[in-house]
């Protein structure tokens, strides 16, 4: 099995943001990392690789330092990277990044590409699907199963409120990983530095150019969200604090 | 004639012919763009056998329902829905199509927007009509900003979807609508999958929905050892605990302790967040609840964005003193 597997880097979870002076976009010196669900999506196809055998290369497109997280994947056990470099790749939207990632696959033959479900940035959900379609191939989304069939893989769809659904495809096709599909590996010593010496591909936004289109959508303004309720801050010693936290929990949530 | 919303909404994908409630937001939300844009609405709802459901559409203002029927449609796919979608709505050209985002939309609503050489907006929590120019607002960087963001084509077909409980569906405003059965076939191969049975994994063990008071838990719990803290929280409460998504994923609670778009819905009179950001699909689940407290230490953390009360520092100050604190008021009490 040869898996194509797309990951992002994203800005980390617990980094404070700021906004850009045009209020257009993030201020960009802040710590990075890996989409969660794409970590999913890797560690999954490092194990249908160990299963089945094959080839595990992962893609980004994205400015130069996104180039850490592919350096992770390798270290991780992917075979080897394409990174699509370029800092406006990080400004695409959906559908150009999936045709950019689609011109990146060109002249190599894939069994399944994996993505994680969606992004901690954009929060699209789309990128994979939009691939799918774009390579003409069957996909399925939020996936938390895969097991290989004579025919194709028998996938396990999560559903909403706790329901799961079994679907048989045929390959090739492009799943979107849900979190928690699997338990995530850390990359070893050994691993790390193996990664050093796998090739990393570099295709820049002139390789691509004439692939894309323009934006079909355009973010106006990025802002603070308006609050919707007023939030009392409590300040103080932790005792204090707690003292207060118990009297809003007697007298106005009223559990004790 | 006017231009056209239309609002293609779907059954309960567990339970066929039974709409899924959130159906009825993204008619109220069309309704409410109408009224800024002078455009009118229609509803399409896809399925087989869905007669009683066209009824139960028509029931609401609107200038049409559309009941696209189909046997091929019984069992939902990708790409059956596309197949017919894409037809339909290359011959009908409404303006806007609005969908709730749920994981069947997200499934095919990519997918056909480019099979139309168009684009979905997907996810917003709200609109803005501008001077003529209508805009989205959605959530970005997992709700810590928000983004208005715009069609950049005047043509028809422009698609967005709309967030759980991003309008209330009992707003949708009543009439009567005439009904149109559209019969659609879906040729051989055009469906490469096989989709099976739906099921549920296992019974649920807790039903949180009927908890008075949820303690839940993110990943500021930082390692499974300190759950017995919230547990004893929770426990002094006559609560339960819960939690975010990464801690079921990590295995340190069950799957049906999870609360959000993938787990529970509560409503809880009290819910306490211990380290939990806040993110979409945690939020969704839980911003019914009549008093929401949040303990974090990132005072940027969206949480805070619908918190009652809130308190920025480390959940491990904070939960031990709150307990004593809670003990000695209840033995006086």
């Amino acid at each position: 099995m040869k898996i194509l597997v797309c990951i992002k880097q994203v800005p980390q979870k617990d980094a404070p943001l700021k906004l850009n002076e045009a209020g257009t976009w993030i201020r960009e010196d802040v710590s990075y990392e890996v989409n969660e669900p794409d970590a999913y999506a890797l560690e999954e196809a490092l194990r249908q690789k160990e299963k089945h055998g094959g080839e595990v290369v992962v893609v980004t497109a994205g400015p130069a330092r996104s180039q850490q997280v592919l350096r992770e994947a390798l270290a991780k056990g992917a075979d080897r990277a394409i990174h699509l470099i370029d800092d406006s790749f990080a400004s695409l939207d959906a559908v150009s990044t999936a045709r950019a990632i689609a011109a990146a696959m060109e002249g190599e033959t894939f069994d399944m590409v994996f993505t994680g479900l969606q992004s901690d940035d954009y929060g699209f959900a789309q990128t994979g699907v939009l691939l799918a379609e774009i390579l003409g191939w069957p996909h399925a989304t939020i996936i938390i199963g895969i097991e290989k069939t004579e025919t194709g893989v028998r996938l396990k769809r999560e559903l909403e409120a706790g329901h799961y659904q079994l679907m048989d495809m045929p390959l090739p096709c492009l799943l979107t990983i849900q979190s928690g599909i699997n338990k995530l590996r850390y990359a070893t010593l050994i691993g790390i530095k193996q990664a050093k010496n796998k090739p990393v591909k570099q295709l820049t936004l002139a390789d691509v150019r004439s692939k894309l289109g323009a934006n079909m959508q355009k973010i106006e303004r990025l802002y603070v969200p308006v609050k919707q309720k007023k939030t009392e801050m409590l300040q103080g010693t932790p005792g204090e604090i707690a003292k207060k936290l118990v009297d809003k929990l007697r007298n106005e949530a009223r559990v004790i | 004639m006017a231009d056209t919303i239309l609002v293609l909404v779907e059954q309960q994908p567990a339970a066929a012919g039974k709409l899924n409630r959130v159906s009825f937001e993204t008619i109220a939300a069309a309704q409410a763009i109408a009224k800024d844009t002078g455009w009118q609405v229609e509803i399409a709802v896809l399925g087989s056998g869905i007669g009683d459901i066209a009824l139960e559409l028509a029931t609401r203002k609107a200038a049409k329902v559309y009941a696209i029927e189909s046997p091929h449609l019984a069992v939902y796919t990708s790409d059956a829905y596309v197949h017919v979608l894409k037809e339909f709505l290359s011959e009908k050209q409404p303006k806007l199509v609005l969908m709730p985002h749920t994981y069947q939309v997200r499934d095919f609503a990519p997918s056909l927007a480019l099979s139309l050489g168009k684009t979905v907006i997907p996810d917003a929590v709200g609109y803005k009509y501008e001077n003529g120019k209508l805009l989205f607002t959605r959530q970005m960087f997992q709700g810590k900003f928000a983004a208005d963001v715009s069609f950049t084509d005047d043509g028809n077909l422009w698609m967005a979807t709309f967030q759980n409980a991003a309008f209330r569906g009992d707003m949708a405003e009543a009439g009567t609508a005439p009904i149109e059965t559209i019969n659609v076939t879906v040729p051989d191969g055009v469906v490469r999958v096989q989709a099976h049975e739906i099921f549920k994994e296992a019974k649920q063990a807790v039903d949180l929905s009927q908890s008075e008071v949820i303690v839940a838990v993110g990943r500021g719990i930082k390692e499974q050892k300190h759950l017995a803290m919230a547990e004893e929280l929770a426990q002094l409460l006559g609560g339960d605990i819960a939690a975010s998504r990464p801690i079921c994923d990590s295995g340190w609670l069950p799957l049906d302790r999870q609360i959000g778009s993938s787990g529970q819905t509560i409503a809880p009179k009290l819910y306490i967040g211990l380290g939990i950001s806040g993110a979409i699909q945690h939020i969704v689940g839980m911003k019914g609840s009549r008093t929401i407290v949040a303990i974090n230490k990132d005072a940027e953390a969206p949480i805070f964005e619908i918190a009652d009360v809130g308190v920025v520092a480390n959940l491990f100050d904070i939960v031990p003193p709150l307990i004593e604190e809670i003990k000695k008021v209840k033995a006086v009490a």
